[in-house]
């Protein structure tokens, strides 16, 4: 009896959580789209950019140069976060950003583009990319 | 265990030194002879082997290279996976 009453006084919180979670995943969707700069989530719509195995962007054809100027700024910066990660977390640099890439060519849309496991660059389709079997 | 124990004694107890077969009775000299002259028969047989058979065993001329690298690299990746999607969701801008 003791227990029932007190499941059932727990339950509207619990409720109030899970709407809560549910609320914030809705919102936290488009807002990570909406960050990207909007040069580059063209760019990376257009195919001029790519996710490389090696946690960088690439280009799987010649890059204007302010595509060029704006994926080289993308990978330094990413550079510092794999740097300040993998000092955190005992590893070396390259094997957080290829970590990251890994899970980066996992997160990409279909129609963006991305590298295969043998640097070939592919169109991301529907189903799953091409990634290394490393990757987990 | 305890079978293996009780099996080993069971054993043991039938062949007292006065009796039977002394198949287990290594210090009679007649049977330490027996078993030199078995001794030397398998040396024979084994040198024999050894000189005429055809087992031949050539070192590789490349290296043994054992890619420790690829199972090293794999556990790391294990391990950071979860750290770097944190790192790719805490950072939109740039992945």
């Amino acid at each position: 009896m003791n227990a029932r009453t007190d499941r059932m006084k727990h339950r509207p919180l619990a409720l109030v959580a899970g709407s809560a979670a549910l609320a914030f995943l809705i919102a936290s969707a488009p807002a990570a789209a909406q960050n990207r700069d909007p040069a580059y989530a063209a760019a990376r719509a257009a195919g001029q950019v790519g996710e490389k195995t090696d946690g960088y962007l690439g280009f799987p054809s010649t890059p204007s140069a302010d595509v060029r100027h704006m994926a080289e700024d993308i990978n330094i910066k990413r550079k510092a976060v794999y740097a300040e990660k993998a000092q955190a977390n005992n590893a070396t640099v390259e094997e957080y950003a290829f970590t990251s890439g890994c899970l980066a060519i996992a997160r990409t849309a279909p129609g963006e583009k991305y590298q295969a496991p043998d640097g070939s660059w592919q169109t991301r389709g529907a189903g799953a990319p091409q990634r290394d079997s490393r990757c987990p | 265990m305890n079978s293996h124990e009780l099996t080993n004694r069971a054993r043991l107890a039938r062949n007292l030194p006065m009796q039977g077969t002394q198949e287990w009775e290594r210090g009679s000299t007649r049977q330490s002879a027996a078993y030199g002259g078995r001794f030397a028969l398998g040396v024979l047989a084994g040198g024999s082997l050894a000189l005429g058979g055809c087992v031949s065993v050539n070192a590789p001329d490349k290296p043994i290279v054992i890619e420790l690298n690829i199972n090293i690299k794999q556990e790391v990746i294990y391990r950071l996976a979860a750290d770097a999607g944190n790192t790719i969701s805490d950072n939109p801008d740039i992945f």
